[in-house]
């Protein structure tokens, strides 16, 4: 029998014993992901409004408001915000609420999630600042400088610790899939996170990074790349395996398949960062190294993509009444999509095209907008009317948020496609005469004005489906009762202690 | 294979064990990054030295930071490809021992506007000064945005020795005597690039802004590879003391 430290907020009794200890009465920790869902929501408003104003900035410069609101200082701001803000405080409710239930036990400590919570806003807060500052490392998604890193180990090694103590108090011997996505994520972020940030202090904003030239960009890439494979895929993945077959109420298409797929992933994505540097300064046997584990990522990925939809079978016509599952057939499709044009575009003669284009910029939004948002948005529907102890408030608002959402993406991602293959195009375009066909960069830069517009429209319907999200999801709380008690379990003591 | 993974497999035995589990998921995920990174870091033929490609001269690092602190490489790349297009466009492609200062890399991802890897020396610094108080007096369509704020701020001399040091700690092979003099130097630098401008009929006393700093960058950028005397030419510079250009 183990101890479990388990004070709950709402005054249930924790690990009481009754009588002859046989039962025990258990809670789980459910205010934690109340909080996470609430931060999801606000900084995703705040991260796409950052994307919207950025993509006003390329096609109208007065956008560009003085020093500290520049593209330059913004769309790192963006980024950071998106990812580790919005997506971020997504997979942590999604595995605050998975886990406990998975393994049938409270958090291990509450302090600690708490700590976790306010650490990490106090990070996204501290990011904001110091972005339009001009304080960064220029590292794309590492931006954030040596103090603030240090912080972000500091409240990682904590999440871990939380997350791994919990498993050793589960009262299930076996852990469910979704738990080897989360080890994945939790171990591979803090190695990723440490490694690319090694850099030496010249004073309290400013750092110079250990690494140099090819090196330093080698590093970087095997973070960046590995950042979306391990921030926002696995964790994402593991979001699925849990939330999809609870809203299908059906069970995950094949056992097996989800273990060969989740080796086979974590094994080949670390070695794909390369394909960001094709034809770059990095020697070539490295660059096509990278490009051969990425074109072999397709199928692993394909795995999770097959999983999740073949998990429907039979449940197809619950799409009919249920945004949820809309959210998530659409998530996971978009997650097939982008992760047979990522191997595609690592490709070296597709890459010779599309790299320093738009075209990446569709490609990462196809994933963004497409996987890690819609499957947000899915979780969170599913969620709130749980966690709140009442119902959605309207259901016809969350679906028209469903259709504005998925316009708004197509609008981008196609825009993005236009825009980066006609100016690729053009960049590689001669003349009859042998000379550049377009020798003024400035004329492959008017040729897509157009579609940055559209860019932007189809962005801010993006956002304003968020902000319906946002809207409904007050109008829900609004209407939940005052009290909202951490939900309690009793289990026979006799259970699977590890 | 089947033993492994059928419903009472092996695996079925590792998902009971935490530990094991996540150490080989450990081991698993740090298997490419080590084989793809050591060979860079312990074969040297992988990035061949280049004997005229030197470190900056602390005005251009003070500038190269200015770069850093704007988010220009986030529409500006400094990587020329093997391409006939861009040799045609940009100039010779970039070879690796050219970056070995680059203290992060600032190659990019995304060409908004164009590659600026081989920009030294391509126009003269009047034209840089004019460019960034606004782009379109250049460049009539130009989307860049306005940095009106580098010809008023004043840089910050006396911070770049620390930064040096700091480099020096790093390997780079700045020596005692250089960094001890880093502000002299600068303001040297600065100074020439100042009277520069000013000959070729730009604004007066920009020698302690900002401005002179980033353009001293942009104008070193991509010319070492011609030779050292090439490139100080270029940037209208001849009194930058030997062995910090």
């Amino acid at each position: 029998m183990t101890t479990h430290n388990t004070e709950a907020a709402s005054g249930v009794q924790a690990n009481a014993r009754q009588g002859s200890a046989e039962i025990d009465i258990n809670s789980y920790n459910d205010r934690i992901v109340r909080y996470f869902v609430l931060a999801t929501i606000l900084w995703g408003v705040v991260g796409m409004l950052v994307g919207v104003i950025i993509a006003l900035q390329l096609p109208f410069r007065g956008a560009n408001l003085g020093q500290y609101l520049t593209f330059g200082r913004l769309r790192p701001l963006h980024t950071n915000a998106v990812i580790f803000a919005f997506a971020g405080n997504a997979i942590f409710a999604a595995i605050y609420y998975s886990t406990q239930r998975l393994v049938k036990a409270r958090m291990f400590s509450d302090a600690m999630s708490l700590f976790h919570f306010w650490g990490w806003q106090a990070i996204i807060v501290s990011a904001a600042l110091t972005l339009p500052l001009g304080i960064t490392t220029s590292k794309e998604y590492a931006e954030l400088e040596w103090p603030i890193d240090i912080a972000i180990a500091v409240v990682w090694i904590v999440f871990g610790a939380n997350f791994f103590l919990t498993l050793k108090n589960r009262r299930e011997k076996h852990m469910y899939v979704a738990l080897w996505f989360y080890i994945a994520t939790i171990i591979t972020v803090a190695v990723l996170h440490v490694g690319n940030s090694l850099a030496l202090p010249v004073s309290l904003t400013k750092s110079y990074p250990i690494y140099a030239g090819v090196q330093d960009a080698f590093i970087q890439w095997w973070y960046g790349h590995n950042a979306v494979a391990f921030f926002l895929t696995t964790p994402f993945l593991g979001l699925m395996y849990y939330f999809l077959p609870k809203a299908a109420e059906r069970p995950v298409f094949s056992y097996r398949l989800s273990i060969i797929h989740f080796w086979s992933l974590v094994f080949i994505y670390i070695w794909a960062g390369p394909h960001h540097l094709n034809y770059t300064a990095l020697p070539e046997w490295a660059t096509t190294l990278g490009m051969t584990f990425s074109v072999m990522l397709w199928m692993p990925s394909w795995g999770g993509m097959i999983n999740g939809l073949f998990t429907l079978r039979g449940a197809w016509h619950k799409l009919r009444d249920s945004v949820v599952l809309k959210m998530y057939v659409i998530g996971i499709t978009f997650y097939g999509m982008s992760t047979f044009e990522g191997p595609m575009l690592s490709v070296k003669s597709v890459n010779a095209l599309s790299h320093y284009t738009d075209w990446t910029i569709g490609h990462v939004h196809a994933g963004a907008l497409g996987w890690n948002g819609f499957m947000t948005f899915g979780m969170i529907y599913w969620l709130v009317p749980k966690l709140w102890r009442t119902e959605l408030w309207s259901q016809k608002l969350a679906t028209t948020h469903f259709w504005i959402g998925t316009i708004g993406m197509l609008l981008y991602v196609f825009s993005m496609y236009t825009s980066g293959i006609t100016q690729g195009l053009m960049w590689r375009a001669f003349d009859e005469t042998g000379r550049l066909a377009y020798p003024d960069f400035i004329e492959t830069v008017v040729q897509i004005i157009p579609m940055y517009w559209v860019r932007m429209v189809g962005g801010t319907l993006y956002l304003t489906g968020t902000l319906l999200l946002a809207f409904n999801v007050m109008k829900t709380i609004a209407k939940a009762p005052k009290d909202l008690p951490d939900p309690a379990f009793a289990l026979p003591s006799s259970a699977y202690s590890a | 294979m089947k033993r492994f993974i059928e419903t009472s497999g092996r695996h079925r035995k590792i998902e009971g064990w935490p530990l094991v589990f996540t150490i080989l998921v450990t081991l698993s995920i740090l298997v490419g990054g080590i084989v793809e990174f050591l060979p860079l870091v312990l074969v040297k033929s992988n990035i061949p030295r280049i004997e005229t490609v030197k470190p900056w001269t602390p005005l251009e690092l003070a500038g190269r930071d200015i770069y850093i602190r704007e988010g220009c490489n986030n529409c500006h790349s400094q990587m020329v490809r093997p391409f006939r297009q861009e040799i045609e466009r940009y100039g010779e492609y970039v070879k690796p021992g050219e970056t070995i200062y680059e203290r992060p890399f600032l190659w990019g991802s995304k060409r908004t506007g164009p590659d600026l890897y081989r920009v030294g020396g391509k126009y003269p610094n009047l034209w840089h000064v004019r460019h960034f108080d606004d782009p379109r007096s250049t460049s009539p369509k130009s989307i860049m945005p306005r940095y009106t704020w580098f010809q008023k701020q004043d840089l910050n001399f006396d911070g770049i020795g620390r930064k040096m040091q700091t480099l020096q700690t790093l390997g780079v092979p700045y020596s005692d005597e250089e960094i001890a003099s880093a502000a002299d130097n600068a303001k040297r630098q600065a100074a020439a690039i100042a009277q520069d401008v000013v000959a070729s009929g730009g604004p007066a006393n920009l020698e302690g802004k900002e401005i002179v700093a980033i353009v001293a960058y942009l104008q070193r950028l991509g010319t070492d590879i011609k030779g050292s005397s090439a490139s100080t030419a270029a940037a209208g510079i001849s009194d930058v003391p030997s062995g910090t250009n």
